[in-house]
Formats: structure tokens, sequence, C-alpha cells
């Protein structure tokens, strides 16, 4: 009887000891799912979700407060990720997401800008140089389009200008090709 | 007798080869303008290094490398540097690349040419100097050279002279009339990276040529193997494999394996670059197809290729020009283009040469492709991920390693355009792979920005603290004297001030006559009464105010 008894407690107390030295030892920070998230996200901090920012955003999904299909940039092909990676079903896009736009960055006029730092304070990644009464000027290689240097600026000296299309950025288009009489009589039967 | 290792598939297309190897090699005549693109190699374009204006000799370098890949570009012959700007190039895109616009004066004046005694030199100071001479794979990659010849204690090195590629005959030609040339480039090559072998591997279907290399390899210690007529055996990774058996592993790089493998004619520029001083200004350019007397041509790089064709004479029925081969060739929108350091071969289309493919059926998945793969790939399954843009797979099914050869549009019973749908997985996944790069990039300069804000907060929350411990610290008005000689010499300013207020006296009021006195003294008075009326009013206010705060 006693002998039984002291095998229970001296298990219980063994196990206890290993599973609080896990809990310490394997603790898991914040939660991992943001990361996840937060990778997909296209980065460009424009806040067009609603949030101040992707990480904000990514942190919204994550605990569940937030729709999946409300980043602009990110478009389509971002809001099926996360449904992938959420397991849940792909949305449309929300209405003031569902606008594409092109590929732009920020270019501001030399002649008109006054100076006055409120447009790189906007910034969200830093890509605006300037100092106080110093013409200011963009990065193109870091600005990721976000526009929300354009509501601060008193002068309206800013402007978004699309990326052309050059040698290193072309790709290939999806083939489009002529198919047979027959097989688009094939898909006419099957479909 | 070497035993060969054949590759997996491969396929045997009509060679239309001998048409254009009934004359030898003719120079083609100076074009009336060059334009030479700055980005005729892999890596960065070369960076512009004349003005418009100048005068140029032939050879003088035009474009100076950028960075670690790149090569210098040349001015093919002597003239006037007319403009540098958006020129149509030789590219699938039909977009206009940064060129250097030549008007030659005829006159033909070289720079400086100086021999290299490779021997004597280091390789790495060689290899800067083949850089400097604009020297890049000629087969069709066009990789700066001294990248690739930077490996040593090489075990195989190969030379790639199969050109396996149907009409295509300038490497055919090269060898036939310039072995012994060919011969030193590759034994400097062979110097550069300490190769124990040399294998010069040609297709049997150029008898010619092989003998031609044979005698010129005489005592050299390089031995030419005759490989069967199979496309693509002219492919590096294809060729290595036949000729040594070893296959260079996936995402991996022949010297991986011990081999590095070069064309032939990149030895031929190589032998000129260092035994003549000369860079690459022109190239051997089969001119063929649809034309009346198809032949090879030594072409200066720049010459407009619809400049280039009338010297072959084009039938009148030509519909258009590729540049390259049938199966891998670039079918040119702009005659303007001009002829590049890739530009192997302009073949003139016609309907009766090149019918239009017939319509494209559904898959049928008979595995014909997979059967002549010469990398070994399950083209159908590839063809069918990229359909549906499934990428992720598509790298699973190692979609990298496709050559873009065409044996499997060229088996396909249904017309598929596979090579098309491969191409479009490839660069879907590059441009994905840069906008990885690009938001990863993004994520962290707005972290930091955020830290940045974070500290700049703290750093003043800092400052107010100590200050206002400072002020705690001395509690009657500040530390005593300080503040004392602050007041004192507030308290002066302001006396000073009124002095010169005090001091300063009304002007014309000398003969005033009385009238205007009095009413001066009228004025005076109201002012000093309303003065008084105005103190007592703020006065009254403050002592509201303290109340109302009370």
């Amino acid at each position: 009887m006693l002998n039984a008894l002291l095998v229970m407690i001296g298990l219980a107390v063994a196990l206890g000891a290993v599973l609080g030295f896990a809990s310490l030892k394997f603790k898991v920070e914040g939660n991992p799912l943001v990361e996840k998230v937060d990778a997909i996200l296209p980065q460009i901090q424009c806040g067009q979700c609603g949030f101040p920012g992707c990480k904000p955003y990514a942190e919204a999904i994550a605990s569940g407060k937030a729709a999946i299909n409300l980043c602009a940039p990110g478009g389509e092909a971002v809001m099926k990720r996360l449904a992938d990676l959420l397991g849940v079903e792909p949305q449309p896009l929300a209405a003031e997401a569902a606008r594409p736009k092109p590929k732009q960055v920020a270019l501001i006029d030399e002649q008109i800008c006054i100076g006055c730092t409120l447009c790189f304070q906007a910034c969200p990644v830093d890509a605006i140089v300037g100092a106080a009464k110093q013409v200011h000027t963009v990065l193109d290689s870091e600005c990721t389009g976000c526009e929300l240097c354009l509501p601060p600026c008193p002068v309206d000296c800013i402007t978004m200008v699309p990326v052309e299309e050059g040698l290193n950025g072309w790709k290939w288009n999806y083939p489009v090709y002529p198919i047979s009489d027959d097989a688009r009589k094939d898909v006419e039967v099957t479909s | 007798m070497r035993t060969l290792h054949p590759f997996h598939g491969g396929i045997h297309p009509p060679e239309h080869k001998s048409q254009s190897t009934r004359q030898g090699i003719a120079a083609a005549p100076l074009p009336a303008r060059l334009v030479v693109p700055l980005r005729q190699h892999n890596g960065n374009p070369a960076r512009p290094v004349v003005a418009v204006g100048d005068h140029v000799l032939k050879g003088q370098m035009i474009g100076a490398p950028e960075g670690f890949i790149s090569a210098a570009v040349h001015a093919p012959a002597s003239g006037r540097v007319m403009a540098i700007e958006m020129q149509p190039i030789p590219h699938p895109s039909g977009l206009p690349d940064v060129s250097v616009v030549l008007e030659p004066d005829g006159e033909e004046r070289w720079i400086e040419r100086q021999a290299i005694d490779y021997r004597a030199i280091d390789p790495a100071d060689l290899r800067n100097r083949l850089r400097d001479a604009g020297v890049v794979g000629l087969g069709g990659a066009v990789f700066p050279s001294h990248i690739k010849l930077d490996a040593s204690g090489l075990e195989t090195l190969v030379i790639n002279a199969a050109e396996c590629e149907p009409y295509i005959t300038c490497d055919d030609m090269l060898m036939r009339e310039r072995a012994a040339e060919v011969v030193q480039g590759i034994a400097i090559m062979q110097h550069v990276m300490a190769a124990r072998e040399v294998l010069i591997g040609i297709e049997d279907n150029k008898p010619e040529a092989i003998s031609a290399m044979q005698a010129a390899c005489q005592g050299s210690g390089f031995e030419v193997v005759t490989v069967p007529t199979l496309y693509p055996s002219g492919s590096a990774k294809q060729l290595i494999k036949l000729l040594t058996g070893k296959e260079v592993p996936s995402g991996a790089l022949a010297p991986q394996v011990g081999v590095q493998c070069f064309n032939v004619a990149t030895a031929y520029t190589i032998h000129r670059a260092v035994n003549h001083g000369e860079p690459v200004i022109s190239r051997i350019v089969t001119l063929t197809g649809n034309m009346e007397e198809p032949r090879n041509y030594e072409v200066l790089i720049g010459t407009p290729v619809g400049e280039l064709v009338k010297v072959a004479k084009p039938r009148a029925d030509t519909s258009g020009y590729l540049m390259g081969g049938p199966m891998m060739g670039l079918p040119l929108t702009d005659p303007g283009v001009p002829v590049v350091k890739a530009t192997n071969c302009i073949i003139a289309t016609s309907a009766e040469l090149f019918p239009p493919p017939p319509r494209a059926m559904p898959c049928i998945r008979c595995t014909r492709c997979a059967q002549a793969c010469p990398a070994d790939l399950q083209p159908q399954e590839l063809f069918w991920f990229a359909k549906a843009k499934n990428f992720a797979k598509a790298q699973e099914y190692q979609l990298f390693d496709c050559i873009e050869c065409g044996c499997c549009n060229y088996v396909c019973p249904s017309h598929i355009p596979l090579v098309q749908f491969y191409r479009f997985a490839k660069s879907e996944i590059h441009a994905q792979e840069r906008d990885r790069k690009a938001s990863e990039r993004a994520r962290e300069r707005h972290e930091f920005r955020e830290f940045r804000l974070e500290r700049e907060k703290q750093e003043k929350a800092a400052k107010h603290a100590a200050k206002a411990a400072q002020a705690a610290a001395s509690p009657d008005g500040g530390s005593g004297d300080e503040a004392a000689a602050k007041k004192a010499a507030i308290q002066a300013a302001i006396d000073r001030a009124k002095a010169k207020k005090a001091a300063v006296t009304p002007q014309n009021v000398d003969d005033l006559p009385p009238e205007a006195q009095a009413k001066i003294d009228e004025i005076e008075e109201r002012r000093t009464h309303a003065r008084e009326s105005a103190g007592q009013a703020a006065a009254v206010q403050k002592s509201d105010e303290g109340q109302g705060a009370s």
C-alpha cells in the first residue's frame, strides 16, 4: 500500500518536473502564425486595409479579428495564399481593395518642394531623404508606392509615376495559341 | 576510341546545313550605321565611356564592364558616335535598350593592338584582360568567359563544337578555315585553368571540320571526339555527359564535377584577344534559309540585320527572319535590330520552309515528350503545372533544369507549344522571387523605422526626465545664482528699451501754434487715461481668473 503510494507520488513529481522544464525551455514567444501571415503580405505598408502597416494587419488576421480580403496591393494572389495558410475559403476582395494598381513610385517635383519634411515623416519605409528647408527626394529603389506621402504634402508636389517595364523586369506572357476545331468541339461537348 | 555516354532522349530534325557551306567565309560589307547595344552579355550591361560626337577607333572600348558579371563592348569600326540612345535589340520582349550608334568613317583605323604573353602573366590578370576585351560565350548564352575561366586544377576542358541545331554552320566553317587559331585559343584556356584533359566534341555531320581540327591538334594533346548527330548534343550539360559520362547535378555548375565547357568560337575570340590584342568586334554569322546565296559571313557587331541579309539575297517570298536556329531561335519583329555577340545565324523564313504549326490539340498524356527530353524531365507534368500556374509544383519537378531546347515541342503529336509554357513559368517564378526580395527589404526598413521612432521617443523622454530631475533638485526657481542672473539680464533689457523709448522726442513740435499744442495735450491726456484704465481692467481680469482657478 505505502509502496504503491510512494511510486505514484514519485512518478507524479518526476513527470511534473519534466513538463515544467519543457514549458520553460520550449516556450513559444508570441503567435507564430503572425510571422507566417506577415511573410505573405506584400510589405507595402500602405495602410489601405485599415491597419497601420502590414504587421498590425497580420496580427489582426492571426487573431481572427480581420478578414483576409483587405490587402489591395496584394490582390487576389495574396488573398488566396492567406486562405491556403489559414485553411479558410477564399473570399472576393473587399470593394476598396478590388482595384488593382500598376507598380508605382513617388516622384517629388523639386521645383515646387518647399522642404517642409512632412512627406518623409509619413514614409513608412524611410524612402524619402531631405531636411528642413532642403529639397526632398525619393529613393526609387526603396519606394513601395504606398501613397502615404501624398496627403501630408502642403504644396501637392508629389506624383505617383508607374514603373516602366524594363528589360530586367520583363516577363513572358501566358501562352495563347489557336486550338484545333476538333478540340474546340470537345470542349463544347464536355462543358 | 573513346567510349561515349549517350544522354537521354534527343531528336534528329532535318539538317539543312549543306546549303550554307558551299562557299567559304566572306567579310560582310561595312554598313552605313552601326548600332552597338551595351547589353550583349549576361549580367550587368556595360557603362558607356564615350560621348556623342566623339571620334572612336576600331576596337576602342565604348562600354566598360560594370560589376563582376559583365564584359566590355567595343567600337566595331572607326568613326563618330552619333547617339547613345534606346534602340531596338534582339530580345523576345521587343523592348529597346541603350545602344551606341556609330557612323563608320570607312578608314578602319585600329587602336594600338598589343599581344599578351599569356604564359608570363598572372591568370587573374589575364581574366581581367579578357573581360576588357569583351570575351563572352559565343554559343548563344553569352556568359562572360572570364568568370567561367576562374577554375583551376580542372579534370576536363570540353570544347563545344557540336553545333547541333539545323541550318547553323558558323562553327563548322570557323573550324574548317581557322582550325589552327582555334587550337591556339584552346591552349590559352587550358593554360589558365590547368586542365588535365581537353576534349573537342564535334558532330559526325561535319567531316571537314573534324579532319581540319585533327590536323591542327597534332602534338597538342587535345582530343577531337566525333559524336553522333543528335539534337541537342551541343547543349553544355548534354555534351559533358556524352563525352565524360559525368552528369552535372541539378542546380549545380559544371566545375563542381571537374569539367568546364566553352564554345569553339569563344576559343577563337580568346586567341584573337590574347595573341593579337583584338577585342570582340565581329563574329561569324550564317545567313541561310530562304536565300539565293546562303553563306557564312564575318559580320561586325552592330550591323543592322535588315541591311546584312541583302548580301545573301533573300527570296521574294521571305516572310521574316529568325535569329538563331529553328529550334531555339528568336523571330525578329524589327529588321532594324543589330547583330550582337549572340547572333550565330540569321534564317530567312517563308511559308514553304516554315509552315505555321498545326492547331494544337489537348494533351493526350502520350509521354513522347518525356522520351525526347534530353534533361530527363517529365515535360507533360511541367506543362500541366505551368498551365495551372502551380509554380511550386513545377519547381518540384525541376522546371529550372529545362534547357528550352524544344525537343518536346518537336515530337508533340498534339502540337502544344510546350516550351512557351516553361518560359512563362520560369519568368513568373523569377518575378515572384524579385517581389519577395523587395517585400523583405521593405519589411526590414519599416521595422527599422519603427525601432528608430521608438528610440527617438525614449531619448526625448529621457531628456525631459533629466531636466525635470534637475529642476526638482533646486526647489527655489532653479539654482539661485543662475536664475537671479537671468532675471537681472531680462530686467536690464526692459530698462534699456524703456530708456530708448523715453529718449525719442517727437519731431516738428518746435513752433506749434497754440491750438495744435492744446490738441496734442488733449490726446496725451486721453492716452494716459486709457493706459491707466487698461491697467485696472487687466488687474481685475487677473484676479477673476485667479478666483476661477482656485
